[in-house]
């Protein structure tokens, strides 16, 4: 379904014709479809120790691994620089790079691996380490045809099995609109992983089986596509709405085959009814979807106090009240639990007329990162994803003009999907997503606002 | 788990669902029974996260039900998500229809017939069934068995313009030709059931229900539907001051003491109620609110002669509750003070009050119920607590449901004692029942 008319028409013989630049349409994740649709260039710059298991990652997945560019169109392009540390390495990354982004197919991904700055041995190793970050960031710039460029920043001491997941995920089409990012990825917290290789028992179909998510605002939109893609991983859902959003919210526990709950979460019982629900009905929880959020614009100058509250008490004091409660109950969030939090490009951006929404969503980057460190004593994570322009009834509704500019002003040249926010908030749900925490992924398509 | 022959264990009432109930020819003017019915019972696989799962049945019931509806039941549980596999029937027993399935479906588990089922009704006052003409019916299917043409075109021939009037169901009994309200109107005469007694039940039962919305009382039991988020009828602002404007529309004359305030309206609505063993809910980590204790159903003569004014049977229409109740107690070794909780459905607040007096009344009890002392009167700060019929308006069938979840969910909430439930029903009928909440 698309209601981008301009991609839709950008793609027709007559467009092609007259030169109108081409929207590309996204190859988006199905069941069952193959990690990557063609062969991939996976190589390193010096010692790099993720070449070979990444190498390893796709000829298992049923893909060809090279490691040099040759007459084929390269479905991916891997290159490990965490080993890079002068300027002759990057140099190195340039020579290989060049040849092989001209090669990258439609929906092609660019992933680059890089040390962690704040562990580089010289100034030079800082410098080099950093220059990765505008570098990637450049080629999500340059690619066309729907393909993407991100980064992982791996510190020194994780192990392959720590980048599995997220090696995955930036390869395969679950992370259609997740472009230019930035992810560091640590030492795994919770169970130590295999040291060995990356032969993770996961089935890469069902990543999420046997865990129990709850996702709150999970009767329409963003939430309800958040519930069917977990549960299409595997996932059990606990979906939680307020009252008066029953109806669908009914509909969407049902064809998850999971649990409605009504609950307002703003109340002062609700985080108690909600950690009472998971431990006498599921036994616990896995995952926490904190994606409820409401709206209730005005410029500044005509704010009043019950815009602003509402705003805050739904986007961000429930979400502070039931995180704290899940830090403070035994047994309630599982080892290998996530908490994920959906911030908004607004919280990065700013928006005008949104400053109740988008104070809500900075604030949400604020909590993440304050409260990382105290779920890792869990051996649980907390992160974020901030929503760039998502095709929702709401945007649906905007006035033609906002909608287009909104749509095209990132590198993808198109709005994302509901499930584009989805499949990244189950990448970071996975027990196996342990070295991610704290961070702020956005799901924008390399938005320029914020960025 | 198949469990053994000839046990009799206990019955637990689950958790329950229903829909908000709406004004006839209103909210939900264009919304089948069938259509209701299925919105109810998928709100309550989806509360209870029973998607797919194989029920031991459902049993429901409408009281004005179209003949396409013959298998309604089944037809809601096809069109749910339940596992079509789940068998289900229906039953009507006028307005006792959702609590007489409660009973059938518990009494099967108290016997280890089945683990887990679900109980209730719908009804809608407003998609109700209107029928053909009755001498047009009897041409048609002539019409439809006739072997030869000129048998046929004779048939054809009796058609007259007068037989396109339809048969439009109508809320009078069918052997006294007289309304509910009517009858109520009798027995409220005969017990000098007053005005103001009526109209403060009325406004009670508007502001308990009120404020269990306001409290989230409902949140656990009512789904939305088609945009209608609480029942309708209900005003959170009625007052005594506010009902004594009203005139009065059943009974006649200067006595005539029962107006629309303090009547229910015509309702449309659904709703149902999930039971189980105690062992079906532990394995589904689903809580047990109550148990279904025991249930009883009376049936008085209002109909042959030998009543207040002399016309009618000595019994209202509306009164068998008022012997079925000494019965059940009798059995259970419980006196009517031994309730911490009392569910009396406010057909008309007449009739509740009149059931009390009834109770109270030492020549009634001795003379008619073979009491020696009157059951006496109950603590009216525990009747109807969370507002009833009065209120929330009463689609028949969907009654008893309604009761035996909210119920269910007081007793939980109180954490122990036990609740009486008490519906009279139209043709002299009146079924009650005993809850009891879960250690």
């Amino acid at each position: 379904m698309s209601n981008d008319r301009l991609r839709d028409l950008s793609n027709s013989m007559i467009a092609g014709r007259l030169g109108v630049p081409r929207v590309p349409v996204l190859r988006r994740y199905e069941p069952g479809q193959a990690l990557l649709p063609g062969p991939a260039l996976v190589t390193a710059v010096g010692a790099g120790r993720f070449a070979k298991p990444v190498g390893a990652l796709v000829e298992e997945s049923g893909q060809k691994a090279v490691e040099g560019v040759g007459d084929e169109r390269l479905a991916a392009v891997v290159l490990d620089l965490t080993a890079a540390a002068t300027l002759a390495d990057l140099a190195a990354a340039q020579q290989i790079l060049t040849p092989a982004v001209r090669k990258i197919a439609p929906s092609g991904r660019l992933l680059v691996l890089g040390p962690e700055p704040a562990e580089a041995s010289s100034a030079e190793a800082a410098a080099v380490a950093q220059a990765l970050d505008g570098l990637v960031r450049s080629i999500a710039k340059e690619l066309r045809a729907g393909a993407t460029a991100n980064l992982l920043v791996v510190a020194a001491e994780a192990v392959p099995a720590a980048v599995d997941s997220s090696v995955r995920f930036f390869l395969s089409s679950r992370s259609a609109y997740v472009d230019g990012q930035v992810v560091h990825v640590g030492v795994p917290v919770g169970e130590p992983q295999d040291p060995t290789g990356m032969d993770d028992p996961i089935d890469p179909d069902r990543p999420l089986a046997g865990r129990v998510a709850v996702v709150t605002g999970a009767a329409r939109g963003i939430g309800a596509a958040i519930a069917d893609t977990l549960a299409r991983d595997g996932a059990s859902i606990v979906a939680v709405d307020i009252p008066a959003a029953g109806e669908g919210l009914a509909a969407v526990a049902n064809r998850t085959a999971g649990v409605a709950v009504a609950l307002d979460i703003t109340t002062p019982e609700a985080p108690q009814r909600l950690l009472e629900h998971l431990r006498e009905r599921h036994g616990g929880v896995d995952l926490v979807v904190h994606n409820a959020g409401i709206t209730r614009d005005k410029l500044l100058a005509n704010m009043d106090a019950a815009r602003w509250d509402s705003v805050l008490a739904v986007n961000l004091g429930a979400q502070l009240r039931i995180n704290d409660a899940l830090l403070a109950a035994d047994g309630v969030l599982h080892e290998a639990g996530r908490i994920v939090c959906v911030s908004s490009q607004s919280g990065i951006a700013g928006n005008r007329g949104q400053t109740n929404y988008s104070a809500s969503k900075a604030g949400i980057i604020g909590m993440v990162r304050a409260y990382a460190p105290r779920f890792a004593e869990r051996g649980a994570t907390i992160n974020a994803v901030a929503p760039g322009f998502i095709e929702t009834e709401m945007t649906a509704a905007m006035p033609i003009g906002t909608r287009e500019a909104g749509r095209r002003v990132n590198s993808l040249r198109q709005g994302g999907l509901p499930v584009d926010v989805a499949e990244t908030i189950g990448w970071l749900g996975q027990s196996s997503s342990g070295g991610v925490n704290g961070q702020v992924v956005r799901v924008c398509g390399q938005s320029i606002l914020g960025a | 788990m198949a469990p053994k022959k000839s046990s009799v264990r206990q019955a637990a009432v689950i958790g329950g669902n229903r829909i908000p109930f709406a004004r006839a020819n209103g909210r939900y003017a264009r919304a089948s029974n069938l259509d209701m019915l299925t919105a109810t019972l998928d709100g309550l696989v989806a509360r209870y996260g029973l998607a797919g799962e194989r029920l031991g049945e459902v049993v429901a019931g409408a009281v004005l039900k179209h003949s396409r509806d013959f298998n309604l039941t089944r037809e809601a549980v096809l069109g749910s998500r339940l596992a079509a596999s789940t068998p289900a029937y229906d039953v009507q027993q006028a307005c006792g229809t959702g609590l007489e399935a409660a009973i059938a479906v518990s009494n099967k588990i108290k016997l280890g017939q089945i683990d887990s089922g679900v109980a209730g009704g719908v009804d809608t006052a407003s998609d109700a069934p209107i029928a053909v003409n009755e001498d047009l019916r009897r041409i048609l299917v002539a019409l439809g068995a006739a072997r030869s043409a000129g048998a046929r075109l004779k048939l054809l021939g009796k058609l007259r313009p007068g037989q396109i009037v339809p048969e439009i169901p109508q809320n009078s009994e069918p052997r006294t030709g007289l309304s509910m309200g009517e009858h109520a109107a009798i027995t409220a005469k005969e017990w000098g059931v007053s005005r103001e007694a009526q109209d403060e039940l009325a406004a009670a039962s508007h502001q308990h229900l009120a404020a269990a919305y306001d409290r989230g009382f409902f949140d656990d039991l009512v789904t939305p539907y088609l945009g209608l988020t609480r029942d309708d009828n209900v005003r959170p602002d009625s007052s005594v001051e506010k009902l004594a404007r009203l005139t009065p529309v059943f009974g006649k004359g200067e006595g005539a003491t029962m107006t629309a305030g303090n009547s229910t309206p015509l309702t449309d609505g659904s709703a149902l109620v999930l039971l189980g063993s105690d062992e079906w809910a532990a394995e589904h980590r689903l809580p047990v609110l109550a148990h279904f204790v025991d249930a009883e159903t009376a049936a008085v003569d209002y109909v042959h002669g030998g009543g207040a004014d002399d016309r009618y049977g000595r019994d209202g229409l509306l009164t068998a509750p008022v012997h079925a109740v000494p019965r059940l107690l009798a059995r259970n070794g419980l006196t009517l003070q031994d309730f911490d909780f009392y569910e009396i459905h406010e057909a008309f607040a007449s009739t509740v009050l009149a059931t009390l007096k009834a109770w109270e009344d030492p020549a009634f009890s001795k003379e008619r119920l073979g009491l020696d002392t009157p059951l006496g009167p109950i603590d009216r700060a525990k009747l109807n607590v969370n507002g009833s019929s009065l209120a929330a308006g009463h689609p028949f069938a969907a009654t008893g449901g309604r009761i035996v979840a909210s119920l269910a969910t007081q007793l939980h909430e109180k954490g122990s004692g036990r609740g009486l439930i008490s519906i009279c029903a139209a043709g002299g009928q009146g079924v009650v029942a005993i809850l009891e909440a879960a250690e």
